[in-house]
């Protein structure tokens, strides 16, 4: 995180704290039990979450998960069916969206068509009771952070999908809520746009200081932007954790998949010890050495999961010292794409398991270039994967 | 516009405003319909059960208190009897519907080709046809009838040029019939079907039509096949717009039908203003109000389906 | 696609001309010397002159001026009510029959719904006193209440085609319900509003059958003053009505086309 010599909490986490960890900072959102149902259909079941202050937290999940029904409810839009939402330690149940410290960016924006952009940011300040000349110079320098300080006067139908976003986000930071939330806030701008609009909003959140909640279902954007990433899977949070942490250590099949791509590898314990665990895997045709421990009955079913770019092809049989036997296998190129910055092989396995391994194309000209057909061998160091038990 | 978070009462008049707001303004419209479209049938259907008399108001009182229960049940059949007896009544009942149902079927044959080509036509032109066919229902309904009274008569315009141009001798007589009630009918609720129709036509997809084509059906077959069967509901819409007013007409057989042209409408006013019979008027009313429930009925589905499909 | 197009677009050509044939006619006749409205005899204006001396078209049309500029007034205010309640409230009690009774005015015949509200003013002033005698309040009642329902779809529709997440984020800013009403949804739902009105009155001053069940002395309305002439047979100056709200009308017509030239949808 670049640091911020303007964030006002000295344990900010722009200047690098990880509050989740520390536990040295109260919560600053607390959702405890939260659960919706509509009729029989149960949306949000039993979330429990904690945010702290200045984060930008993620929720990810694809369609019908649950994250935009958990959104309106911290919104104020839906009532929970039971639980509770508390922001800065107020507890929000019965409060209406217009009594919360919160503001939403909407996924269609919903900017007021009848009223001039000045207008449409200026609203939420006249609605305080803020005087019209405050209110207009407040709109004056949130329109310049977000640069469109010249377009004031003009109606929302003149403007880009991507100045109409920017209006709709200074709408609502220029009440400097305690939490905003935003509802897929880049779905709807092209991919060159997106990028740009990422970093920008991750600015904007670091130089306000303001608490952040997206939902989104695109795992890029979740992976960029977030500080943590809540991972909802049917109406609960399957993993919470810091990008990093959430992609290389996947705490199901789920997540691992969701996130990025994967390969996963089935098999039996073979050996448990403390500090490693074998597996034997009819999938990998080996044994997998895993150089930590996990706990779990014996022979107990257990999954290996191992990203595609942590895996190494090669036309020679590799040599280890320790682990010569364990951690590779031999297969048949079956697919070559060449994307330019990286290539991804799709190796048929002598157990007729196809894996899905990505390679960056750092050298211009590789003279031990893998081709359609070659007999290529498959391995990887016995800390590249993981072991998941669900 | 969610229900408001109801935990935590609010104070006050304004609080007490905040939870019942939302009952008020559900309750204005409703008991206004309710008194003053609803009620009134209840009203018609217990003075359908009284008897006229001469005094103001025309009917007798349903419950004196010299009650008599025998002499009431007799007094229930005696106008709705009266209703199967007369064979007017029925014959206008009958007639009504015959009248509406063959002129909705005319309107949509007349409005169908309408309601295609101005669905299939470009943008700029089909918003001017639409005001087109707009622009004649803004106009007053009943002058529009009456403007068919000077054509149609005998010495109106339609004969006048069949006799210059020599086609004819004998003016026709087309005035006082049933088919002038016909073309005036047409005439009058074509915007009623061809707007529908237009709803429903200009949503069709127009790439189901090309495969269809592309599959080797002709245009005929593709619009028997595809077309039409796709349009149903806005033939089904636009007929019960058309029909069911149709059915209680008067206007028309009053202007322009003549004294055969039996219309229940017409009917019951007679009942009412020439006959002064109160409680018979009422039964013919019930019995028209019942007839229609159930082309209503459909036109309800209909419309609620569309309302689905986001109309 | 040729021969149907040819098909149809001959069939809408000739409908069109059945449709403004009759408005010709009352036009071109409307300037006709001759009191036989159907053989010409030389232009002339003495149908207008007569038409601008009649005491009782005048008044009528001044009475039905008057009620239609009330009634679609009061039917907007109702009709957005419910339109408003039925799109954007789930659920609530009565809410099937509000939505049945919204709607069933659109084609309940005239006679039926006349006849009751006559039978329901007469039975009210027995029981209450009120309204006493029928006239203009009885005329204006009957009209609000059928006008509405044409209200009620017209602003059901745009209400539904309108991004309900307007009125959200309008919550979320900090507005109280009733100013979300009033500052976004009303604005929003503008153009439907302005033909619902248009439409009431348009139906309100052409009303002839409920107006004659439910007026009193005193109270005829232009429709009824119209009937009770061209009962008799046609009568020119009704011609010169006819074409005096043509025009009207068509320029209307005209210049609402012409303000809704940029009209974006949003």
């Amino acid at each position: 995180m670049a640091t911020n010599p303007q964030s006002k909490v000295s344990g900010a986490i722009a200047n690098g704290a990880k509050p989740w960890i520390t536990h040295d900072q109260e919560p600053f959102i607390k959702i405890s039990n939260l659960t919706k149902k509509f009729g029989d259909f149960t949306a949000v079941d039993n979330v429990s979450l904690e945010i702290y202050r200045e984060e930008l937290f993620c929720l990810l999940g694809g369609s019908g998960c649950g994250k935009s029904t958990l959104l309106r409810m911290l919104a104020g839009f839906e009532a929970p069916t039971s639980g509770k939402i508390e922001i800065d330690g107020q507890d929000m149940s019965g409060v209406a969206p217009f009594d919360r410290p919160t503001n939403m960016m909407f996924q269609s924006y919903a900017l007021f068509p009848h009223m001039s952009v000045e207008k449409n940011v200026a609203y939420g300040l006249l609605r305080d009771g803020v005087s019209k000349n405050d209110a207009y110079s407040q709109v004056n320098e949130m329109l310049k952070l977000v640069q469109l300080e010249d377009f004031g006067k003009r109606k929302p139908d003149q403007l880009s999908g991507g100045q109409r976003q920017r209006v709709a986000l200074a709408r609502s930071l220029i009440k400097r809520p305690k939490l905003l939330l935003l509802d897929e806030p880049l779905g709807a701008l092209d991919k060159k746009l997106r990028e740009e609009t990422q970093f920008e909003l991750i600015n904007i959140q670091e130089s306000l200081g303001v608490t952040f909640i997206v939902v989104t279902h695109d795992q890029e954007e979740a992976m960029t932007l977030s500080t943590r990433i809540g991972v909802m899977n049917e109406g609960e949070i399957v993993q919470v954790g810091e990008p990093r942490e959430v992609y290389e250590f996947p705490q199901s099949r789920f997540v691992a998949d969701f996130i990025g791509s994967v390969n996963i590898f089935e098999g039996r314990v073979s050996d448990d010890a403390i500090d490693y665990v074998r597996i034997k895997s009819e999938d990998a045709n080996c044994e997998i050495h895993v150089s930590h421990g996990v706990s779990c009955t014996e022979n107990q079913k257990l999954w290996f999961a191992i990203r595609p770019e942590k895996m190494t092809v090669t036309h020679k049989k590799p040599h280890k010292t320790k682990l010569a036997k364990f951690n590779w296998i031999s297969g048949i190129v079956d697919e070559i794409a060449y994307q330019g910055n990286l290539s991804v092989y799709r190796i048929k396995l002598e157990s007729g398991k196809v894996v899905r391994i990505t390679k960056s194309n750092r050298l211009r000209h590789d003279e031990d270039e893998i081709t359609w057909d070659d007999k290529v061998y498959v391995s990887w160091e016995d800390t590249a994967g993981v072991v998941l038990t669900q | 516009m969610s229900k408001t978070m109801g935990h935590k009462p609010q104070q006050g008049l304004l609080g007490w405003f905040k939870r019942r707001g939302r009952t008020l303004v559900i309750a204005i419209p409703f008991w206004w319909l309710m008194v003053f479209f609803l009620i009134p049938f209840a009203v018609v259907f217990k003075i359908s059960f009284a008897e006229a008399i001469i005094a103001r108001p025309p009917y007798s009182q349903l419950f004196t208190f010299a009650e008599n229960g025998v002499v009431q049940i007799k007094l229930v059949i005696a106008n709705y009897g009266y209703l199967l007896e007369d064979s007017l009544y029925i014959s206008a009942y009958w007639s009504s519907i015959k009248i509406a149902f063959v002129s909705t079927l005319i309107t949509l044959l007349v409005a169908y080709p309408m309601a295609y080509y101005i669905a299939r036509s470009p943008l700029r032109r089909r918003n001017v046809l639409l005001m087109l066919i707009i622009l004649p229902f803004w106009t007053s309904f009943l002058l529009r009838v009456y403007a068919w009274i000077g054509i149609l008569k005998t010495n109106g315009i339609i004969n006048n040029v069949l006799m210059w141009l020599g086609i004819t001798n004998e003016p026709f007589v087309m005035m006082q019939t049933d088919f002038a009630v016909y073309v005036a009918i047409v005439y009058t609720y074509l915007p009623f079907m061809v707007l529908p129709l237009f709803t429903n036509l200009v949503k069709l997809d127009q790439s189901l039509l090309e495969a269809s084509n592309d599959l080797g059906a002709n245009s005929l077959t593709t619009f028997f096949k595809i077309t039409l069967p796709l349009s149903v509901p806005g033939i089904i819409a636009g007929s019960m717009l058309v029909f069911i007013p149709v059915v209680g007409e008067f206007v028309i057989p009053a202007l322009l039908g003549g004294p055969d042209t039996l219309m229940i409408g017409k009917v019951l006013w007679n009942e009412f203003f020439s006959n002064r019979d109160w409680p018979v008027a009422s039964a013919v009313a019930i019995v028209m109000l019942v007839l229609l429930v159930i082309p209503i009925m459909l036109l309800r589905n209909a419309q609620n389906a569309s309302h689905e499909e986001g109309a | 696609m040729r021969k149907s197009f040819s098909f149809s677009s001959v069939a809408t050509v000739l409908g069109f001309a059945f449709l403004y044939a009759p408005i010709v006619s009352l036009i071109i006749f409307s300037f006709n010397e001759s009191k036989l409205v159907t053989v010409w005899a030389g232009f002339s204006t003495k149908w207008y002159v007569k038409l601008f001396q009649d005491p009782q078209i005048l008044g009528a049309a001044w009475i039905s001026l008057k009620i239609a500029f009330i009634s679609a007034s009061l039917a907007i205010i109702l009709g957005t009510l419910a339109a408003y309640v039925l799109v954007r409230f789930r659920r609530f009690l009565g809410k099937n029959l509000l939505s049945g009774m919204i709607t069933a005015p659109l084609v309940m015949p005239d006679v039926i719904i006349g006849l009751s509200l006559l039978l329901l003013f007469i039975s009210m002033e027995s029981l209450f006193g009120w309204p006493a005698g029928r006239g203009l309040t009885t005329i204006i009642i009957a009209h609000t209440t059928f006008c509405m329902a044409y209200v009620a779809v017209v602003v059901q529709s745009r209400l539904g085609d309108m991004d309900e997440s307007l009125e959200e984020a309008a919550l979320d800013l900090g507005a109280k319900p009733v100013r979300v009403f009033f500052d976004i949804t009303l604005p929003v739902i503008s153009p439907a509003l302005v033909s619902g009105w248009l439409l009431s009155f348009t139906l309100s001053l052409d009303d002839l059958v409920i107006a004659s069940f439910v007026s009193g002395p005193g109270a005829s309305t232009l429709p009824m003053v119209i009937f009770s002439k061209v009962r008799l047979g046609v009568s020119p100056d009704i011609n010169a009505l006819a074409t005096i709200i043509i025009v009207i009308v068509a320029l209307g017509v005209l210049v609402a086309a012409t303000k809704m030239k940029p009209e974006k949808g949003y």
